[in-house]
């Protein structure tokens, strides 16, 4: 319920803008004026070593950071680490929330159990899943051997680098989605699947036509929500290789951090965030188009 | 009969496949960090040792690890504190003038990569000769801290009737004495969340401080990795630090565990 008449004091009169006005120039100042001045050096070939002033060169670092094959491989790496690592949450995370949406007992404790991989530190969690991945003391390899499996290099090879950081962002986050999609379920009414059952429905056709299509809002919402975080994927990925070896596991946010505080290429570094905030805003904004679509 | 209880096994061992891989790395990570580097290194891995408190002695004498603990918590609480100031009457406007386009406003800060405000920040911070000062540190993580409290208050406060503040303003509150007295006094639950969830992703944050803090305001994340690029790994002093420094997030989600779910899903479950 919306206030109709604001009346008595200014304070109270303007309550709507006074209340929130710290909070908004705080983040204007903190987040809107960073992100302008990070376009605007997009457009300049600062460079913070050279020791010579910024120029403006308008689209000259964009066209020399689309010729650079190491940024078109960490776009798609981008991509791919998010396209696998979010894919597989979602169904996991799917099958958990079917599996904990009943009562039984311990039910709090499985709950809790799942909530402690979101409060861990990225950092820690990442050093310590290089433990399991190291070649030759790793739990990792050990398990292979046990059963009779080749060893691997996990984080070590170009080859299995994105997939092993993307077991550690599955096992992260997959509670996530999980518990997500559990309070989505646990608010459905049960009317259509009592008449469901009348009618002699499968479990199979009852997940199919009635679970699926009333958890897809909370789904899709999540699903977006997690495809934003993995995008932006940092923390573990630079904590467990760097960007390595070689470039193997360098996604946009990676290579733009080492653009900026590393090689201090400002200009060019600011081109590599201009298209991840892009692809953020542009998934940021289906979201609120989908929360309209569907609430209406 | 002996169908229930086939089935109830069953089901025990499902939820079992549920917990044990996601408990795995936290058990390996205490476990080993009770082990003296011969038996870390042992082939194959060890389930059997001798415990020993000498990797948590390392961290803690040698590391200045306390120090980074401070910081931590200093850097953590202030940036809670002042983003409480700020977001709770930003959610209760949101929430009750509809502001819509102000959440969403606020909300993208949540959803922009880090990195897009750091580089500017590291520029500006440093001409200021702000760089390693809890300032910086302090007004960066804020900006993790304060969309999740607006987040999360702007719902709450939506739950709270609002006939709570006209029967107050009736009797002749002004609507600010009102969300003072009346409307903050019951929000709570909405407050606990909040804050747990916005200290814990301060707690976490890695990025901003290695970027903004050197030694002085050095936070805990970045010692712990600091630890880890040295030649040779320590491992059991390092096990021991990412038990450390997890150990406060994971007590706080154990005792606001319902909070904690409520706060994590919300927003998501039709908002």
């Amino acid at each position: 319920m919306a206030i109709k008449r604001p009346k008595g004091s200014f304070l109270e009169k303007n309550l709507h803008i006074i209340f929130p006005l710290p909070a908004v120039v705080f983040v204007i100042v903190m987040m809107l004026f960073p992100v302008l001045y990070t376009l605007f050096l997009s457009f300049t070939n600062w460079n913070l070593t050279s020791g010579m002033p910024l120029s403006i060169v308008f689209l000259k670092s964009y066209q020399k950071v689309l010729r650079e094959p190491r940024f078109i491989a960490a776009l798609g790496r981008t991509f791919s680490f998010t396209a696998l690592a979010v894919a597989v949450e979602t169904i996991l995370g799917m099958i958990v929330a079917l599996i904990l949406n009943r009562e039984f007992r311990g039910k709090g404790f499985t709950k809790l159990i799942m909530l402690l991989p979101l409060v861990s530190t990225p950092v820690a969690i990442g050093i310590v899943f290089n433990l399991f991945y190291d070649p030759t003391i790793g739990l990792a390899n050990f398990v292979l051997t046990r059963f009779g499996l080749p060893r691997q290099a996990w984080t070590g090879s170009a080859a299995t680098v994105i997939p092993s950081l993307a077991i550690v962002d599955i096992w992260q986050w997959t509670p996530m989605i999980a518990l997500i999609l559990l309070s989505g379920l646990a608010s459905l009414s049960s009317e259509p699947y009592e008449s469901a059952r009348v009618d002699g429905a499968s479990e199979w056709q009852i997940f199919w036509r009635i679970t699926l299509p009333m958890v897809t809002p909370t789904l899709l919402t999540a699903l977006i929500l997690r495809t934003i975080d993995a995008l932006k994927t940092f923390d573990i990925i630079y904590a467990m290789t760097g960007g390595g070896p070689g470039y193997a596991s360098e996604t946009l946010n990676v290579m733009a951090f080492k653009y900026s505080f590393e090689y201090f290429r400002m200009g060019q570094a600011s081109v590599i965030l201009v298209f991840l905030f892009m692809l953020v805003l542009f998934m940021s904004l289906l979201i609120v188009r989908m929360r309209k679509s569907l609430e209406l | 009969m002996r169908a229930a209880l086939i089935r109830k096994i069953l089901f025990f061992l499902v939820i079992l496949a549920i917990v044990v891989p996601v408990l795995f790395p936290f058990l390996w990570m205490l476990t080993s960090s009770f082990k003296t580097q011969v038996d870390i290194v042992a082939w194959p891995p060890r389930l059997v040792f001798s415990p020993t408190l000498q990797n948590y002695e390392r961290v803690f004498r040698e590391q200045n690890f306390l120090k980074y603990f401070t910081n931590s918590s200093i850097i953590g609480i202030s940036a809670v504190s002042l983003s409480l100031l700020m977001g709770l009457p930003a959610a209760y406007s949101i929430a009750r003038y509809k502001q819509k386009r102000l959440s969403m406003f606020i909300l993208i800060a949540r959803l922009m990569p880090g990195i897009s405000f750091l580089m500017p920040w590291y520029i500006i911070f440093s001409r200021l000769k702000l760089m390693d000062s809890y300032i910086a540190l302090i007004l960066s993580h804020m900006l993790i801290t304060l969309p999740i409290i607006v987040w999360i208050m702007s719902s709450y406060f939506e739950t709270i009737p609002i006939e709570m503040e006209e029967s107050a303003m009736v009797d002749g509150a002004t609507r600010q004495r009102a969300f003072l007295s009346v409307v903050l006094p019951i929000a709570g639950p909405g407050i606990v969340t909040s804050v747990t969830l916005a200290f814990i992703f301060s707690w976490n944050n890695f990025m901003f401080s290695q970027v903004l803090s050197m030694e002085r305001t050095r936070t805990l994340p970045i010692a712990i990795y600091n630890f880890v690029s040295y030649a040779e790994v320590d491992w059991g002093a390092v096990m021991a630090a990412a038990v450390a420094i997890m150990a406060p997030a994971i007590i706080l989600t154990m005792i606001f565990q319902k909070y904690v779910v409520k706060g994590l899903t919300m927003g998501a479950v039709k908002g």
